[in-house]
């Protein structure tokens, strides 16, 4: 839209509709001549930007990372070790990464299942006229905006066996904590990972499904009173069924968010004890910077990526194109 | 002088951006060694950045510009991990500054094998001859590479007091007595060790000196260049350990104990007295009194005594297990950097470096100078010990060692078998064949 052309022909209010009525012309019409030359400039100037950053940052690393992925590299000097498929038949055979992507899919699905109906019913409460509603959503919310690291030290030092918070207050209950602590026990560390997780990103989803109950009518609310719906009713009846959309999107970024979980675990466990938390990103980080084996950690950056693409994918097409669809 | 942290890993993740701006992280620092309008500019990363250590190194620097007209040296002093950083993302640009630490053993043979850093065998014949064998983990065939400025070894750190409220009246020499230590320890209500195994490798060290004790020298040189793990002596290293491990001697959580980081660390609980022994190297006072209010560490409750003798095992229970580091110049650095490096190796540099109690010097010349006490029982631990194994992760490589050390946590973690440490570590290396 060109609104200053039209601007200094008449005063500013039926210039407008000037630029309006143009605009919709040539959108029926097509691009007339001698316009198109400056439209496509237009374009071109808005957009090179944008994809040259894209291309610099987010193309050419995917890139170099696949290429990286077909040799063996120390992470300096030449690469020229090309070794085929190699990487990838290590990364494959490698326990440890098949450990990783389990890890991944149980996170994945956990915060589904857990989060979802958890963040669900926090919302519709918040969602209610009670007291110190203001407060509560703070509190469900804070932990979301804490860095991740510090929320990670943070958690890394209540979880301390004998001296930290979390085991005093067992022992203050009478219950006994596990010998070498929440994190030091290979059994109980993936399900303690999931617990900060899910208190560090349970108030992302309760945001977002209050934002989406924000936008269900009023009036759907007021008919179902009259028509004598108890709270119950209109929650399961009207306020679920039209937060869908919401929900979907949630999923999808729970489900991406999940599979590329790295920092808290770094901070928390380091993938360990006995990698019992790896997941593909810090495995292909402890391959990559910690031990230079530069190749293999392309390879399974390649394979986390074809992973979460698939996933996005799948997704898309069969659950968010609904509500792409009814967005047209 | 810590040997590796987390906050290394952390950043050099950050860095490294889920390895797909690998690329993007190397810095242009401009022109290195560059020779302008006469003058000769030499760069130098160093890790004291803490007084003495940092100011001492100025001094030098000046020293060396006023002998040498026309010379600038740019010193760079940062913190180790920082350090660390900086020049993993210079190597992989090739950008290194003309002077650097160089850990040596594998990683160092990687350097040079990628044509990084300088041979320094011809000028500094003098120099190399006079530190002996303390250059060996910075050879690669039969050429020197860099000049080792401080090598310390690696033993235990205990708590005198909370050895004697133990009972206990002379440090243990061997493996049997170390048992009978931590059932005193454990009777006197004191956890015995403490150990940084979510690090991996302070759990490693362990694994390195029960091999240390049950391989010959030989059969150690040996597999270093062959990388060939097949002597019995490796599974036995594993049986030992795991022996020591059904002892339970550990601070509880010791699986994911970070080894410097914070109170709870496995350095903190040894400062705090919540734990009588730790395994660390000569970094480990140093690290204490950094984790203490009054800055003192253990101060006068500090002992050492070295890893003890194994039962059995073909090793020579005086050969130390240590490491150090080493200053080299890269390959596009200026003639006078190799003169910079050879001084700061000179009697007159050493004996002022140790009066600082900057590390272990390696120059004899200035054995006599440290005058810590601590440091000074290390330097004599040092000198008297017929040989000094480069731990065996930087021996190996950062590829090799990983896999080791990852192999070693998991028998910690009582997931792995004696054999699957050699067999992990025998199929890293057979990747690098």
């Amino acid at each position: 839209m060109t609104p200053e052309r039209g601007a200094t022909a008449v005063a500013p209010v039926p210039s407008e509709t000037v630029t309006r009525r143009e605009s919709t012309s040539r959108r029926v019409t097509g691009p007339r001549p001698g316009t198109g030359w400056r439209q496509r400039l237009e374009i071109v100037v808005f957009v090179t930007p944008a994809l040259a950053l894209m291309a610099t940052f987010v193309l050419w690393p995917v890139i170099s990372a696949a290429r990286m992925s077909f040799y063996s590299w120390r992470g300096f000097g030449p690469m020229d070790k090309f070794v085929g498929w190699r990487n990838y038949e290590l990364v494959l055979g490698d326990d440890v990464f098949t450990g990783a992507v389990m890890h991944n899919f149980i996170i994945v699905f956990a915060s589904l299942a857990v989060q979802l109906p958890l963040g669900l019913g926090i919302a519709l409460l918040l969602n209610r006229k009670i007291r110190f509603r203001g407060l509560l959503r703070t509190i469900v919310f804070v932990p979301y905006v804490v860095a991740e690291v510090i929320a990670g030290v943070v958690w890394f030092q209540l979880l301390q066996p004998e001296y930290g918070v979390i085991d005093g207050l067992i022992k203050a209950v009478g219950l006994t904590p596990p010998e070498q602590g929440f994190l030091g026990t290979p059994d109980l560390t993936l399900a303690t990972l999931f617990v900060v997780l899910t208190w560090k990103y349970l108030g992302m989803a309760v945001l977002l499904f209050m934002a989406g109950l924000q936008s269900v009518p009023d009036d759907l609310y007021e008919a179902a009173q009259i028509d004598g719906a108890s709270w119950w009713q209109v929650q399961r009846r009207i306020a679920i069924p039209m937060l869908g959309p919401t929900i979907r999107t949630w999923m999808f970024l729970s489900m991406i968010g999940s599979l590329q979980l790295f920092d808290m675990v770094w901070v928390l466990t380091h993938g360990g004890p006995a990698n019992a938390t790896t997941t593909m990103a810090t495995y292909l980080i402890n391959q990559g910077t910690g031990r230079g084996n530069y190749g293999i950690a392309g390879a399974a950056s390649v394979i986390l990526f074809v992973i979460a693409f698939v996933m996005a994918l799948v997704y898309q097409v069969f659950v968010l194109r609904r509500d792409t669809k009814e967005a047209r | 002088m810590r040997r590796n942290t987390r906050g290394r890993a952390v950043v050099g993740a950050l860095c490294a951006g889920v390895l797909l701006t690998v690329a993007a992280c190397g810095s242009d620092d401009g022109d290195e060694g560059s020779n302008e309008g006469g003058e000769t500019t030499i760069t130098w990363w160093h890790n004291s950045n803490n007084e003495p250590g940092k100011g001492y190194y100025e001094q030098v620097a000046k020293d060396f510009e006023a002998e040498h007209e026309g010379v600038n040296v740019e010193i760079s002093a940062m913190a180790h991990e920082d350090m660390v950083d900086k020049l993993d993302a210079a190597f992989q640009s090739g950008d290194l500054p003309d002077i650097y630490m160089e850990r040596g053993g594998g990683e160092g043979a990687d350097h040079v094998e990628a044509g990084l850093v300088r041979d320094l065998t011809d000028d500094a014949a003098d120099e190399i001859a006079k530190l002996g064998g303390s250059v060996a983990g910075w050879t690669v065939d039969d050429q020197t590479y860099a000049l080792p400025f401080s090598v310390g070894v690696v033993g235990f750190w205990y708590n005198t007091d909370l050895f004697d409220k133990a009972g206990i009246d002379a440090p243990p020499t061997t493996m049997t007595e170390l048992y009978d230590v931590i059932d005193k320890l454990k009777a006197a209500d004191i956890t015995p060790i403490s150990v940084g195994a979510g690090d991996q490798w302070p759990a490693a060290h362990y694994w390195y000196y029960t091999a240390l004790r049950s391989c010959s020298e030989d059969v150690l040189k040996e597999a270093v260049t062959s990388l060939d793990f097949g002597d019995a002596c490796f599974v036995q290293a594993g049986e030992e350990l795991a022996e020591l491990i059904d002892t339970e001697p550990f601070n509880a959580g010791f699986l994911t104990t970070p080894a410097q980081e914070g109170a709870t660390s496995a350095s903190g609980l040894l400062a705090t007295e919540k734990v009588a022994m730790e395994l660390a190297g000569h970094w480990e006072p140093g690290v204490m009194q950094g984790l203490t209010d009054d800055g003192e560490g253990l101060g006068e409750k500090t002992g050492w005594f070295p890893f003890p003798a194994v039962e059995g095992g073909a090793g020579d229970p005086s050969a130390q297990l240590g490491g150090g580091d080493a200053w080299a110049v890269s390959q596009e650095a200026p003639d006078l950097a190799v003169d910079l490096v050879k001084y700061l190796l000179s009697d007159e540099v050493q004996i002022g470096f140790a009066e600082n109690d900057m590390g272990l010097p390696t120059n004899p010349a200035a054995s006599g100078s440290v005058s810590d006490p601590a440091l000074a029982e290390l330097l004599k631990v040092r000198d008297e010990a017929p040989f000094v194994q480069l731990y065996f992760d930087t021996a190996f490589g950062t590829s090799v060692g990983g896999a080791m050390n990852e192999a070693i946590a998991l028998l910690f973690a009582d997931k792995a078998s004696p054999e699957d440490i050699v067999d992990a570590t025998q199929q890293a290396a057979d990747m690098e064949m």
